[in-house]
């Protein structure tokens, strides 16, 4: 193992982070306080408890969710597109590095990030509302599990795209609906019938009940189910990434 | 006792995926320490030869070894042996000088190390721009970054890919001053141009590609004492059946027609030599109606070898090798 390499790069990938702390960490943080402002304060103290947890409680895991999700993505998107579109992608592919350290250097930094935000937000969140976690460490085991598998997935949107659009697409289009519709503001109990079924083909849903179970202990799906979602799509993404590293798509040719 | 050869490729093929052949069963051997200049015109294929070794592309069918390890197999010892400048700038604009520095010298798996770093950014005028973003330095002092960054984790072998392009006359003086001291301290050069002069000041061997073939590889003396002939040539008034034997000279030779004599000569011998044939000419009655004299030049080489009548260039002692 090149642990030098690793070290170089992530601190790299960290330096920048710090350099562009206002977009990259507080304009998130900013933007999650106003929905705990809006949703969390002004409409939640008129809506009703869901599963004993008030409804300013309630939606503090998928707001952190939310924001995590896109941020990995985004960042680990950033962090190895930028070298493969100005072109110092040379450096990297020149250095005495395997395809494994790449990805634990870039994965790593941007996962970092994201823990990092993700407390920043649930301290920040604290100063909203009113709640307590029931299993801290299974809390922490999901920020850094989901962290880590959304910043694989950014980094293979990372390699795979072909400009910016692409880049900003994807976060947007996809991954935002499927967190709102995952259950991030509501109880998929309270869907109608049928929509609780099409409901459980959204991934995010079972990111979300994990992720809130750990908060609360209550959860519309089994947490060990939720796990095992996140380690399926943890695997996914590694695959892709093997096989990328492997034919060298769109990075050599 | 190490190999001699630091670097040999032998039967190396690449397509791209577009179906573009960029190179064509290439052999070469790079010795130890030397400066090897590698000749070509725009698309010959020298990027693509350098960005292989470097790991930048993929190889196509051939092998490839550097101090006697897999270019691919052994990817990450090769690797740590090679410094390489590219012909593009790339290079991230937000950051300082000294963190790029640094970046390249860790992705090698070096320790950090000031010092030498220090001497490394001051030998190429670059110290007092520590600290200054890549973005305020001139494309000059960019290219020197670049330069900086290839040897931060002190290669044994470095590649430079135009290292001259778009760089003044005294940056260039500077850059050959540089590349000679990284020479006596044993580093191997490898550098890509266009320019013919450039070769002939710096490399010790000179090598010809073209459309992806290997076309000459020379010691540069060699080259010189080619390039160092002159041709005098004598148009006779009448064709003479043949050359007195009071006029045998080595180097002058009569034509198939009897109309020509050609004098081939060192312009490093003396002078006097023309001089003599002339004399020696009319002692014997052979008068001439017009004379004329050239020279080759590396210049006359490279195109005649690049146009592709091989035929006509000059014969490459061993070629290819
Ligand atoms: N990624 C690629 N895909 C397809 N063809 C390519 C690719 N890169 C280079 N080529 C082609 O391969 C040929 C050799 O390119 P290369 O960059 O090696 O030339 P070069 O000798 O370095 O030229 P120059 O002096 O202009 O730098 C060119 O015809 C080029 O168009
Ligand atoms: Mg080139």
């Amino acid at each position: 193992m090149n642990f030098q390499a690793i070290k170089a790069i992530y601190r790299y990938e960290i330096n920048r982070t710090l350099r562009t702390w206002k977009q990259s960490i507080a304009s998130p943080v900013i933007s999650t306080s106003l929905y705990f402002i809006v949703f969390g304060s002004a409409i939640g103290s008129r809506m009703m408890d869901i599963d004993g947890v008030s409804y300013a409680a309630f939606i503090v895991p998928g707001l952190i969710l939310l924001t995590i999700l896109v941020e990995s993505i985004n960042n680990a998107a950033f962090g190895i597109y930028m070298p493969r579109f100005t072109g110092t992608i040379y450096e990297i592919l020149a250095a005495p590095i395997s395809a494994f350290e790449i990805v634990i250097a870039y994965v790593g930094a941007a996962a970092t990030k994201s823990v990092v935000l993700g407390l920043i937000i649930l301290l920040t969140a604290r100063g909203f509302v009113d709640f307590s976690i029931v299993y801290p460490f299974w809390m922490l085991a999901f920020l850094v599990l989901i962290s880590v598998t959304f910043c694989l997935f950014g980094f293979v949107l990372g390699v795979w795209a072909d400009g910016f659009e692409r880049l900003q697409i994807v976060p947007m289009m996809v991954v935002m609906p499927l967190t709102f519709l995952g259950g991030s503001f509501y109880s998929i109990n309270m869907l109608p019938g049928i929509w609780q079924t099409v409901a459980l083909f959204n991934p995010v849903v079972y990111l979300v009940n994990g992720f809130r179970w750990s908060f609360y202990g209550v959860s519309d799906v089994n947490a060990a189910l939720s796990l095992s979602m996140i380690f399926l799509f943890m695997l996914i993404c590694l695959s892709v990434i093997w096989w990328i590293f492997k034919t060298g798509y769109k990075i050599k040719v | 006792m190490p190999d001699e050869a630091i670097i040999s490729v032998s039967n190396l093929s690449k397509v791209y995926p577009s179906g573009f052949q960029a190179l064509d069963n290439i052999n070469l051997t790079i010795k130890r320490g030397e400066i090897f200049a590698l000749l070509g015109p725009n698309g010959a294929g020298k990027t693509t030869l350098i960005s292989i070794l470097c790991g930048l592309v993929n190889p196509g069918p051939g092998e490839l070894k550097v101090d006697g390890l897999d270019v691919v197999k052994d990817y990450r010892a090769v690797r740590r042996k090679i410094g390489l400048v590219p012909q593009e700038i790339s290079i991230s604009m937000f950051e300082t000088v000294w963190a790029t520095v640094n970046l390249t010298r860790g992705l090698y798996g070096k320790k950090p190390d000031n010092v030498y770093l220090e001497k490394l950014l001051r030998s190429l005028s670059l110290w007092d721009k520590k600290d200054n973003k890549l973005m305020t330095l001139s494309g000059g002092m960019k290219r020197r970054v670049l330069i900086a960054k290839a040897l931060s984790h002190q290669p044994q072998v470095l590649f430079l890919d135009e290292p001259t392009a778009g760089v003044d006359v005294e940056l260039r003086r500077d850059m050959w001053q540089m590349i000679r001291g990284l020479k006596n301290d044993g580093v191997t050069i490898i550098l890509t141009t266009h320019y013919i002069e450039e070769a002939e000041d710096m490399a010790d061997r000179v090598g010809v590609i073209n459309k992806g073939r290997i076309v000459l590889v020379e010691e540069k003396a060699e080259l010189m004492k080619k390039l160092g002939r002159r041709e005098l040539v004598l148009e006779l008034p009448a064709p003479l059946p043949a050359l007195p034997a009071a006029v045998q000279i080595d180097g002058l030779v009569l034509s198939a027609d009897g109309k020509k004599l050609t004098y081939t000569y060192d312009t490093r011998s003396d002078y006097g030599e023309i001089g003599r044939v002339i004399r020696t000419l009319y002692d014997h009655g052979i008068e001439f109606r017009d004379l004329q004299t050239s020279q080759s030049t590396l210049e006359d080489i490279f195109v005649s070898l690049v146009s592709g009548n091989d035929a006509n260039a000059v014969e490459s002692k061993g070629g290819a090798q």
